[in-house]
C-alpha cells in the first residue's frame, strides 16, 4: 500500500514538473478550459439568481380552499384536521368569511359591499405547500376538491408553472452548453496528452525496457490531465467570481429602481467544488482516452 | 538459466532471422554471442526480454517459458534482467544519477535505499562522483558505463548486452569488456553479443556463433572470426 502511495506521489510530482516545465502552455490550456467552463458555470449561477429573484417577487405559491356556505364549525374542524395531517403542506391559515369581508372593505370595496344585505363570501383556508413542484400542487388540489364541504379549490400555480418551464429550459440550455464545452475540453486534453506522449516517447520506451508496467507509465499522464483540468476549473471559478463582482452593483441599482432589494450571489462552496471536480474529471477523462489510444503506439 | 529450443523467428515479409536455434546457458556462465552482421544476434537478444516473440520454438528464462508470456507479465520478467543495448538509451534531460535510479523508481524502491544502490552501481562502473552530470557531457564509453550501471542497479541474476562496444574506441571497448567479466566473476550470468569476440578472449568465455540464422558454433572448439 505504501508503495502505491509512493508511486502516485512520484507520478504527481512528475506531472507537476511537466506542467511547470511549460508555463505558457499550461497557462493557455488552463485559460481555454477555464473560459469554456465559466460559460455553463455562469449560466447556472444566473438561473439560480433568477429563481431566487422570482421567489422574492412573487411570494410563495398558495392554494385557496373555499368552503360550502352551509359549512359549520364541525366541518371547518374536520378540514383543519386533514390539513394538519397532510405532509406536503408547509402551512395553512383559516380565513373566516367575516374576516374576508373586512379585508375587501379595507381594500376599497366598502361602497359596493355596503349595498349587500348578507355576507356573500364563504369561509376559506389558504394553504402553502412545501417546495415548488407544480405536480405536487395539482395533486393536493385534486385531493382537497374531494373533501366534504369544499366548494372550490383555487390553485395559484400558473406562475410557478411558467417559472419552472423557463428555468427548466434554461437548465437544459446550460446542460447542453456544459456537455458541448465539456466534450471540447476532453478533446483539448486528449491532444495535449497526445503531444506529451510523443515528446516522452523515448522515456516511455526506456521505462518499458526496464520493467515499467502500463499503470506506471500511464499514471503521470492521468495526473497531468487531472491537474490541468483542476487548474482550468480554478480559472473558471475566478472568471465567474469576477463576473459576479462586475455585475453586482448594476444589478443592485436596477433592483432598487423597482423598489426591491436584490444582491447577486456568487457560487457557494458546493458549486465551486462542483466546477473544480467537473473540470478535473474532464481532464482525467481526456487523458485516459488519449493514453489508451496513443500509448500502444509509443 | 537461458534455454533456446528450436527457436525460429520469421519477420513479416518472409525474412528469417533465426532458423531453428537451440542452446542452453547455465547459471553463472559468461557467454559471448558473435557472428557477422545479419546473422541474427540482435534478434536472438531481443527474444530474451520479450522485445520480440519467436515464430516457433521455445525460449525459457529461469525455467519460465517466455515465448507466450502474457503482455502484463513482461515487465516483471524484465525487472529480473539487466539489459544493455547497442545505443545507451539514456534520458538526456535527466542526470546520470536519475538515469541509474530509474529501474529502482519503477520497482518502487524506498528512496534512501535506492540512492545507496545507485551510488554503489556508479562506483562499480567507475563513475563515482559523476551522478549530478548530464549524460550529454560524458564520452561514449562513459555513457555506456551509465547504461551498465542502470542495468546492474537492480542486482539482476542475468545480464544481457547487445553490442555494448559497437560504437566505442578500442580502449573504452576493453574497459567495458572487463566490466562484464567482473560481473560474471561476481556470479551474474552474462550474455554479450558482439561482432568482435576477441575483446572477451582473455576471459575465456563460452562462445556461441551465429551464421545466417543458425547456430554454427558453440564453445572454444569453434574459431571465432575476429
Amino acid at each position: 500500500m505504501m508503495n502505491w502511495f509512493y508511486l502516485h506521489g512520484r507520478a504527481i510530482l512528475q506531472a507537476l514538473r511537466r506542467l511547470a516545465g511549460q508555463p505558457l502552455g499550461t497557462l493557455l490550456s488552463a485559460l481555454v478550459v477555464g473560459i469554456a467552463l465559466s460559460l455553463p458555470g455562469g449560466g447556472y449561477l444566473l438561473l439560480d439568481n433568477v429563481a431566487s429573484l422570482a421567489r422574492g417577487v412573487s411570494g410563495a405559491p398558495e392554494i385557496s380552499l373555499f368552503l360550502d356556505k352551509e359549512a359549520g364549525a364541525a366541518d371547518v374542524a374536520l378540514i383543519e384536521r386533514r390539513l394538519r395531517a397532510e405532509p406536503a403542506l408547509a402551512s395553512y391559515r383559516f380565513v373566516p368569511r367575516d374576516e374576508a369581508l373586512h379585508q375587501l372593505q379595507r381594500g376599497g370595496l366598502g361602497d359596493v359591499l355596503g349595498g349587500l344585505t348578507a355576507n356573500p363570501l364563504p369561509d376559506a383556508f389558504v394553504v402553502a405547500p412545501r417546495g415548488e413542484d407544480p405536480a405536487v400542487f395539482e395533486r393536493l388540489a385534486q385531493t382537497m376538491k374531494a373533501w366534504p364541504r369544499v366548494a372550490h379549490v383555487q390553485l395559484d400555480s400558473a406562475w410557478v408553472k411558467r417559472l419552472h418551464a423557463l428555468l427548466g429550459l434554461g437548465r437544459s440550455a446550460v446542460l447542453m452548453l456544459a456537455g458541448l464545452l465539456g466534450f471540447a475540453l476532453v478533446i483539448v486534453t486528449f491532444n495535449t496528452i497526445r503531444l506529451q506522449i510523443l515528446t516522452q516517447r523515448q522515456e516511455i520506451e526506456v521505462s518499458r525496457l526496464l520493467g515499467a508496467t502500463d499503470p506506471f507509465i500511464r499514471r503521470p499522464f492521468y495526473w497531468f490531465g487531472g491537474l490541468q483540468g483542476a487548474l482550468g476549473g480554478l480559472v473558471a471559478l475566478g472568471t465567474v467570481w469576477l463576473g459576479v463582482q462586475a455585475l453586482a452593483a448594476p444589478v443592485a441599482a436596477l433592483a432598487e429602481s423597482y423598489g426591491a432589494v436584490f444582491a447577486l450571489s456568487g457560487p457557494g462552496l458546493p458549486e465551486s467544488a462542483a466546477i473544480v471536480v467537473f473540470a478535473t474529471f474532464l481532464g482525467w477523462l481526456g487523458a485516459a482516452i488519449s493514453v489508451r489510444r496513443h500509448l500502444a503506439e509509443a | 538459466m537461458i534455454v533456446f529450443d528450436q527457436v525460429v523467428k520469421r519477420y513479416p515479409g518472409g525474412y528469417t532471422a533465426l532458423a531453428g536455434v537451440s542452446f542452453e546457458i547455465r547459471h553463472g556462465e559468461l557467454v559471448v554471442l558473435s557472428g557477422h552482421s545479419g546473422a541474427g544476434k540482435s534478434t536472438l537478444m531481443k527474444l530474451i526480454p520479450v522485445m520480440e516473440r519467436p515464430t516457433s520454438g521455445t525460449v525459457r528464462i529461469n525455467g519460465q517459458d517466455v515465448s507466450h508470456l502474457p503482455r502484463r507479465a513482461i515487465p516483471y520478467l524484465r525487472r529480473n534482467l539487466g539489459l544493455v543495448l547497442q545505443e545507451s538509451r539514456l534520458l538526456y534531460d535527466r542526470s546520470v544519477f536519475d538515469n541509474v535510479m530509474l529501474p529502482l523508481v519503477i520497482t518502487g524502491h524506498p528512496p534512501r535505499d535506492a540512492a545507496r544502490r545507485v551510488a554503489a552501481a556508479l562506483e562499480r562502473v567507475g563513475l563515482d562522483g559523476r551522478g549530478k552530470e548530464r549524460p550529454a557531457g560524458l564520452s561514449g564509453g562513459e555513457q555506456q558505463r551509465v547504461a551498465i550501471a542502470r542495468a546492474i542497479v537492480n542486482r539482476p541474476s542475468i545480464l544481457i548486452a547487445d553490442e555494448p562496444t559497437a560504437h566505442l574506441d578500442p580502449d573504452y571497448a576493453h574497459d567495458i569488456a572487463d566490466l562484464f567479466r567482473s560481473f560474471n566473476e561476481a556470479g551474474v550470468t552474462v550474455l554479450v553479443s558482439t561482432h568482435d569476440a576477441s575483446l572477451f578472449a582473455a576471459s575465456r568465455p563460452r562462445r556461441l556463433v551465429l551464421g545466417k540464422g543458425l547456430l554454427v558454433g558453440d564453445d572454444v572448439a569453434v574459431e571465432v572470426a575476429a
